[in-house]
């Protein structure tokens, strides 16, 4: 057995975040981590790469006593971890970033040639060998700049290599090369522990998996041999017969039109139109302009050319504040940069785009304010000590029913959701289908983005599909299927 | 044990650090009569009268997400454009009214240049502390501007030992302090300032006119940096081209004791004002125990850090 943990405690003040934890993990093993936000994959991790130190149980890898005293020694023993941020120096060379750390030197002065040398092998191990070294890290993609990380963690040859939801940024293709390195390290003996929230990845990728609930193993074996459906009702301990519910709603008139619309450089033209409680869909690649055309839409961007009608009024330019006049709301893909003010209260947050509703001639009563926060806290579940706190001390999930609880307080009737429920849990996931499924049935029109294919699937009315920055079909959910959804993004439909 | 020094300081916050530094001049015994007397403490509150009103200014700034570093340039700027005007005839109102124009003027403009050009505010006022500074000498010819008696000089004075009324000049600190305190926690404008220094994106995302909040709040803080440049004329009873040099040092110090971020979003008032009551009890208290100039100066400087130092810790920063 490469790496076996036994009967793993760890506790943080009166919070029992681990509750005894068993885990197995064989030479060349890809191992799935699986759990919802707060289950305890965190800690977790953070005592196998030597972070925290566990409070009581066993650790053995290679058949001895595993108990590194901080990341590096962890490192040293031959456990790496690759985060799920992309953790560079964006203005150095990819070859100083993978030797960063561990530089190639004598008498403090860099070893060019070994330095390049130890660089290639890594990058070659993975099967990149032509990766340019001497370009900045800064200047690759995510998934690019993820290989960089990932050479980072062979430089010390490591027996066991820890992933944190390495796929939550790449898109389809980069996620299938990501797989074949996964498969090149699976053959020189590397086991492999990956964590995801994507189901579908674990089973395709990993050979057995664990999953944690509430600081415990709740169940582990052999991937093959499990369903999603028996994975996420192990995840959430009750069966998620329909996650995605279907409510009964009545499609109105035309509320959103939008006309050959162009903003370049990654938006080069979508026509389409939605309607009244319709849940219109948006599915693509990354980069494929599914958020430029929200954004355009929004008026966060301004148009090249065409137009958008709101209940038939046409305009070319807008802006977010006339927006949200006419009743739109988008919530940003990127909750902490775009979505959040992170050190200031769920109230502000929730009331940002209507402060002036809250008093009387500019001036905020925080009582109204509150009020209207507290009815959003107790019916989203948001969980909090109350609607004063700062929104960044809230969980991902928590974060994310904030950030639409301002489009349900404002109230918009034509929602643009990008990515909604991106890299949350599947508890937080039912209850945002939950909540975008009533939004519809009461009359109230949605535009969802997403890299989940099952997601819009299950909850969609329409969908349509981008690539290339062109919004190239559009048809009812009946029509499509998962693998002709996949055709038109990477077009070979 | 972290954790109740944590609450200790985050309820009393800079208001220990005032109590701290007081205690530190009120114990040696030679100094303590004098430190503690009422006529003392209306001397610091009146050599306060700048910093402060400047700090008003700047906390709005620095709430904001950005900084102005041409604080110092505009007041002397100000300053001689109403001791020329006073020079012409100007009565008191009417100058202070002039001077508070020039000085939101200048305000609007850095606004403008960041807001327009979309240039670091850093760098825009930076740009500005020069030119304010070069307008103020050539204005002033490279000399002082002096004029005859202008009822102006009297707001800032406490010459009169008997006198217990404190001058015009703090009451209008204190009176401003107190209006733009409530501006910033009651006010929509007050949110939306705290929203953009927050997360300028969110802000933007949910209709906050971003770009002209960010004019706004710059003409704002240079009407207070105007008022701040009158103030500094009463003080000197003539304009003085090259006064005020490094001024804004000051004023940002007074703003970070006070537990304002510089990334934006936190900062308030009360803090920015005991801030600025801090460094000025920590140079009245030096000059009275004798100690030099440069000690003063080193103190202030290792006050600023440990203030920050403190604030993190508070926070529950971890770095």
């Amino acid at each position: 057995m490469r790496l076996s943990l036994e009967g793993v405690r760890k506790a943080f003040g009166a919070t029992q975040a681990l509750k005894s934890v068993s885990l197995e993990v064989s030479e060349g093993e890809v191992h799935a981590l699986i759990g919802e936000n707060g289950a305890g994959k965190s800690t977790l991790l953070k005592i196998l790469s030597g972070a925290h130190t566990a409070d009581e149980g066993s650790m053995e890898l290679d058949g001895r006593p595993y108990r590194p005293d901080g990341p590096s020694e962890a490192r040293s023993l031959g456990v790496a971890m690759i985060y799920q941020e992309i953790n560079l120096a964006p203005h150095l060379s990819v070859r100083e970033n993978i030797l960063l750390g561990s530089e190639s030197s004598s008498l403090g002065w860099i070893d060019t040639a070994a330095s390049r040398r130890r660089a290639a092998g890594a990058l070659a191990s993975l099967g990149y060998e032509h990766f340019p070294q001497e370009r900045l890290a800064g200047e690759f993609t995510i998934a690019e700049q993820q290989v960089i990380e990932i050479a980072r963690a062979l430089l010390i040859q490591p027996r066991v290599l820890i992933m944190d939801e390495p796929t939550s940024s790449l898109t389809k293709a980069d996620t299938e090369r990501l797989f074949e390195v996964i498969g090149r390290l699976k053959k020189q003996g590397v086991s492999v522990i990956y964590v995801s929230h994507f189901l579908e990845e674990c089973r395709r990728v990993c050979d057995r998996y664990t999953v944690l609930k509430d600081g415990e193993a709740v169940g582990s074996g052999v991937m093959r041999e499990a369903t999603v459906e028996k994975l996420v009702a192990m995840m959430t301990g009750r069966p998620v017969a329909d996650l995605y519910p279907r409510t009964k709603r009545q499609m109105g008139a035309i509320v959103l039109e939008a006309a050959a619309l162009e903003r370049q450089p990654r938006l080069q033209t979508a026509t389409f139109q939605v309607r009244q409680g319709e849940i219109f869909g948006l599915a693509g690649l990354i980069g494929a302009g599914r958020t430029d055309l929200l954004r355009t839409i929004f008026g966060l961007d301004d148009a090249d050319s065409g137009s958008v009608a709101i209940h038939g009024e046409e305009s070319r330019s807008a802006s977010p504040a006339s927006r949200w006049r006419q009743g739109l709301g988008f919530l940003s893909e990127n909750r902490k940069e775009e979505g959040l003010m992170l050190n200031q209260p769920i109230r502000d947050n929730i009331t940002l785009t209507k402060l002036g509703a809250f008093g009387k001639l500019g001036w905020i009563s925080r009582d109204s304010q509150m009020a209207a926060a507290r009815r959003w806290t107790v019916e989203l579940a948001i969980k909090c000590r109350d609607a004063d706190q700062p929104a960044g001390e809230l969980s991902g999930g928590n974060q994310q029913k904030v950030a639409l609880a301002r489009l349900l307080e404002h109230p918009a009737n034509i929602l643009l959701l990008d990515e909604p429920t991106r890299g949350i849990d599947v508890g937080s996931k039912a209850q945002i289908y939950e909540i975008i499924g009533k939004l519809a049935a009461a009359g109230k029109t949605v535009i969802i983005v997403s890299s989940y294919l099952p997601e819009l699937l299950g909850l969609c009315d329409t969908i349509g599909v981008m690539r290339r920055g062109e919004l190239v079909v559009v048809k009812p959910r009946s029509e499509w299927s998962e693998h002709e959804l996949l055709g038109y993004a990477v077009g070979t439909s | 044990m972290t954790h109740t020094l944590r609450k200790i300081l985050a309820k009393g916050g800079p208001f220990i650090g005032l109590i701290l530094v007081i205690a530190l001049f009120a114990l040696p015994v030679e100094t303590r009569p004098y430190f503690l007397s009422y006529h003392n403490f209306k001397i610091i509150f009146t050599q306060t009268v700048i910093v402060s009103i400047g700090a008003l200014g700047m906390t709005l700034i620095i709430v904001s997400g950005a900084i102005d570093l041409s604080v110092g340039s505009t007041v002397a700027l100000t300053g001689v454009a109403a001791a020329l005007l006073i020079q012409h005839g100007w009565g008191p109102f009417s100058a202070t009214a002039a001077a508070i124009a020039v000085g939101g003027l200048v305000g609007l403009l850095n606004g403008a240049a960041v807001a327009g050009l979309r240039m670091p505010s850093f760098i825009i006022t930076l740009g500005m502390l020069g030119i304010c500074r070069g307008m103020a000498k050539w204005l002033a010819d490279n000399q002082t501007v002096s004029y005859d008696a202008s009822p102006i000089n009297t707001w800032m004075t406490t010459l009169d030992p008997k006198g217990h009324a404190l001058p015009a000049g703090v009451w209008v600190a204190v009176a401003l302090a107190v209006l733009t305190a409530l501006v910033l926690r009651k006010t929509v404008f007050g949110r939306h300032v705290f929203a953009m220094g927050s997360n300028e994106a969110a802000a933007r995302l949910c209709g906050v006119p971003t770009r002209r909040l960010q004019v706004l709040t710059f003409a704002i803080a240079g009407c207070f940096f105007g008022l701040a440049g009158l103030f500094q004329l009463s003080r000197l009873r003539l304009g003085d081209p090259t006064v005020a040099v490094g001024l804004e040092l000051d004023i940002i110090a007074a703003v970070i004791i006070g537990g304002a971020s510089l990334n934006g979003g936190s900062g308030t008032i009360l803090g920015s004002i005991i801030g600025a009551l801090i460094m000025s009890v920590l140079r009245n208290g030096s000059q009275q125990m004798g100690w030099p100039n440069y000690f003063q100066e080193i103190i202030i400087g290792v006050v600023i850090i440990v203030a920050v130092f403190l604030d993190r810790f508070r926070r529950g920063a971890k770095s």
